[in-house]
């Protein structure tokens, strides 16, 4: 008898364990979006995309990035103007809007903001790191406030790209009772002025976000954002066939063709800020340096000689996009004219021998040993293009060394022909043009332009191109290097790899940035 | 006794020291310049400095070792580079997870291992026995992530009765008391998300206890069979006992002596986390905690966190040792 009753008792347990609770009529609607963990939630202490993402949602800029662009609009800041010099850059706030803890926001908060990264005396400098503001905003030597809603920001030097970083997270405003009331711990508890409200953070499972009901801009329609945390990408893909999230970030290469074919899901996808590229070093005074490199057609032969094409299409997986200049096409000042090189051995062969090489030379190329989203995986990248540059008569040994070593010695000129890349750090042509192609940039040793492509003319656009704050001016100068230094030939141009999101097909008005910002004030959810 | 406890806390210390000095030379090991590994292509010359200055690379190798396990005795594992929390509260916030897991899975394994291993041994070449050995040998040969990701297909998905990952539903909410959730949810007499638990718990014990289970049957096989030959296994059947008494009563607790064993053993491991498991339920727990210190590249913290798994594993093992003594009235330790 007791067996019996125990019996029941387990079977009922399981019938009520499988039917579970289903979500009751009535839940606010709910947007679940997979990725990884955030690992801090403030915006001027995160580094990473995953923190980025939750920040994105919680706070305001003085200015932002306009939809799915990486132009800069009025955002908390509904002017601004530059004083003839460029040094000094006068904000005017918009008024009316509150924190989510009630705090008015004013030109205190953005003094707050903006001082407590960069004044080692600031009551507040001890509790962040703030890693982004030495690599990022050097320049601002000072941060005032003028009356309630005008601040004042002076440069150290005239610096054209400081308004595209503060669309950057690092310069959100953050509400200052809040981070005087919680000290460290406002960490962990973000209060800002954006679309969404922070509700709370289950560290390793999921963050969530209740729609901001007194936003400034137009009221977001969802009311609740969760970011769960579902770290395996095949997992995630499972979660979302399944219903569980609504949406996922980076899923699996190999899912991708199961993924396109589901009439069930959308794919959203577009170049990122990054470039992979394999330059050529022409430093004669660089260990490394070999005499053909000197010469403009053997550049240009490799760059003919190198099935991009190819590689692209079957090394990345369909995760990235053929690159013909060094800057993404989702920049503005992306040059599209620029006529890539196409892919023609017999070409390379000619241009060799006019070059004096009929019958090639041997020389060596370095490949990175770890793998990034430009560089998929690149020790195949690597000999797919050393057999591209066997086809021309080129012998290229591969070479590589372990990821701190192989740094170190890029910069130091010692090879002659390297795979690298890079991820843009703001979203301006500067941060390719000048970080990785200008002369500055070319000291043996600590080079970021580890072709050391020297170019007088680039060096001058760059310096005028940070000077002025005329827009079209800017973009003009930056489709002019594009095109000289697509005839220079520093640089094999490789891949820019693509942002992957996917969504329910139920999921509507989400906008990839370019940045990599995911912002869901517009996102829709229609009823199943 | 008293001595034999001393002598194997002495050994968990040992063990300690090993891993720490391995641990510490790992990340001296590495050709080239550790911060600039960790740093990467936008390191600066100031960033670097200061992680060097962070890391304690600045100073001669010895003192580098004893200023760090110093530290590590006292319970000290420095921040991570990534979440510039100390490593020691991710851990322990994390641990929590990773102990319910484990209990879950050990029950799981240990409820089926000892089952099967019980009916191949009495019905030893019977078809029941070579298919519990077969599921057994599956079991153990199975790789971890395969047997989730079909677990997550056919149960989460095409048959759509169980959550295909994480710890509790997002729209429920539980008090964090004990970090334990079912004891949590139950405290705070919240039973929808008492079942939500359990439903989550289901698959990840599942995958994370089959290799546990298949050897647990294997072992209760094998000693079983041992039993069943002895002399007073045939007297208890000649008094005329029930076959279920004899198994039940005379031959499984004498057989059950290497079961502890196994089974404590795997649930040491299982308690130092387990990295596929947690990775693909999107378990918060220790294992997922390790995936993302590789990934970011955080050396402390993997080192902090291989020092905390092998002391987690030692002491579990130390436990099950004194256990014995106890249980066992024939073990006798000088």
């Amino acid at each position: 008898m007791k067996k019996i009753l125990v019996i029941v008792v387990m079977a009922a347990m399981f019938v009520g364990l499988l039917a579970g609770c289903k979500p009751q009529a009535a839940q606010p609607v709910t947007l679940v979006f997979a990725k990884g963990d955030a690992v801090n939630l403030d915006p001027a202490n995160v580094t990473d995309g995953e923190s980025i993402t939750v920040m994105n949602n919680i706070f305001d800029g003085l200015v932002r990035y306009k939809s799915g662009s990486t132009e800069v609009e009025p955002d908390l800041a509904t002017s601004w103007e530059t004083s003839l010099d460029g040094l000094v850059w006068t904000f005017h706030l918009r008024e009316g809007v509150k924190f989510h803890d009630g705090t008015p926001f004013n030109a205190d908060a953005v003094v707050f903001s903006l001082e407590r990264q960069r004044d080692e005396n600031h009551p507040f400098y001890q509790y962040g790191k703030w890693e982004y503001w030495s690599w990022c905003f050097g320049e601002i030597a000072k941060t005032e406030k003028v009356d309630d809603y005008t601040v004042k920001i002076t440069l150290s030097k005239p610096f054209a790209p400081f308004l595209s970083t503060m669309a950057m997270f690092t310069a959100y405003i953050v509400s200052p009772t809040n981070a005087e009331q919680l000290k460290d711990n406002a960490l962990s508890n973000p209060v800002g002025t954006g679309p969404f409200k922070f509700v709370e953070w289950v560290r390793g499972d999921h963050v969530t976000l209740e729609k901001n009901p007194d936003y400034w801009g137009e009221a977001p329609k969802i009311d609740r954002l969760i970011f769960k945390v579902i770290p395996d990408p095949s997992a995630r893909f499972l979660a979302l066939q399944k219903g569980e999230v609504q949406g996922i970030e980076f899923p699996n290469p190999d899912d991708l063709p199961k993924i396109e074919s589901d009439p069930n899901l959308q794919v959203l996808t577009q170049p990122g800020l990054n470039v992979g590229y394999l330059a050529m070093n022409m430093g004669k005074d660089t260990p490394g340096f070999q005499a053909p490199f000197a010469d403009v057609r053997v550049r240009q032969a490799i760059n003919y000689a190198i099935n991009k094409k190819d590689i692209v299409e079957h090394l990345y997986k369909g995760t990235a996009e053929v690159a013909k200049n060094p800057l993404p096409p989702t920049l503005w000042g992306y040059n599209d004219t620029v006529q890539d090189y196409e892919y023609n051995p017999d070409k390379a062969k000619e241009l060799l021998k006019e070059a004096g090489y009929p019958n090639g030379f041997k020389t060596n190329l370095w490949a990175m040993p770890v793998s990034r989203p430009y560089m998929f995986d690149p020790i195949k990248i690597a000999t797919a293009i050393q057999e591209d540059l066997r086809n021309v008569g080129i012998d290229a040994p591969i070479v590589t060394y372990d990821w701190g070593t192989y740094l170190d010695k890029t910069e130091a000129g010692e090879h002659a022909m390297c795979l690298l890349g890079w991820t843009m750090d703001y979203a301006d042509p500067d941060n390719i043009i000048y970080v990785l192609l200008d002369q500055d940039a070319a000291t043996v040793g600590s080079a970021g332009n580890v072709a050391f492509y020297r170019n007088s003319q680039i060096h001058e656009i760059n310096m005028e191109a940070q000077q002025t704050s005329d827009f079209n001016k800017r973009v003009e100068l930056y489709e002019q290097a594009q095109v000289l230094i697509h005839n220079d030939a520093p640089w094999v141009t490789l891949a820019h790899s693509k942002q992957i999101i996917v969504f329910n097909k139920n999921v509507s008005g989400f906008v990839l940035y370019p940045t990599g910002d995911y912002r869901f004030e517009n996102t829709a959810i229609a009823a199943p | 006794m008293r001595n034999y406890i001393l002598r194997r806390i002495l050994n968990v210390l040992l063990i300690l020291l090993i891993v720490s000095i391995l641990v510490f030379l790992m990340i001296r090991l590495i050709p080239g310049d550790p911060a600039r590994i960790i740093a990467g292509e936008h390191a600066s010359e100031k960033s670097l400095a200061e992680l060097r200055a962070e890391l304690g690379l600045d100073k001669p190798i010895l003192i580098q070792f004893f200023n760090w396990f110093g530290k590590v005795l006292k319970g000290d594992f420095g921040y991570s580079i990534f979440t510039h929390e100390p490593i020691l509260h991710d851990l322990l916030y994390r641990f929590p997870n990773t102990f319910e897991l484990a209990i879950f899975a050990m029950i799981f394994a240990t409820l089926i291992g000892v089952f099967a291993g019980i009916i191949s041994a009495v019905k030893r070449y019977s078809i029941l026995d070579y298919a519990s050995m077969i599921i057994a040998l599956f079991g153990v040969s199975m790789p971890v992530f395969w047997l989730g990701i079909m677990l997550i297909m056919i149960f989460g998905v095409k048959l759509d009765l169980l959550p295909t990952g994480g710890r509790l539903s997002v729209y429920l909410h539980i008090t964090p008391i004990t970090h334990f959730y079912l004891l949590d949810s139950l405290l705070e007499f919240n039973f929808p998300a008492f079942w939500d638990t359990l439903k989550h718990l289901i698959l990840p014990a599942i995958a994370l206890g089959t290799i546990p289970m298949a050897f647990i049957a294997r072992i209760t096989r094998s000693s079983m069979l041992n039993v069943m030959n002895q002399d007073y296994i045939r007297t208890a059947k000649s008094k005329g006992l029930s076959t279920r008494t004899v198994i039940m009563k005379h031959a499984l607790k004498n057989a059950l002596i290497p079961i502890l064993t196994a089974s404590g053993t795997e649930f040491a491991l299982l308690m130092g986390g387990a990295i596929l498991t947690e990775t693909i339920f999107s378990w918060p727990g220790i294992g997922t905690y390790v995936v993302l210190a590789v990934q970011s590249r955080d050396y402390p913290a993997v080192q902090g966190s291989i020092i905390f798994i092998a002391l987690v594993v030692a002491l579990v093992n130390l436990i099950v040792d004194i256990l014995y003594a106890y249980i066992d009235p024939r073990i006798h330790y000088q």
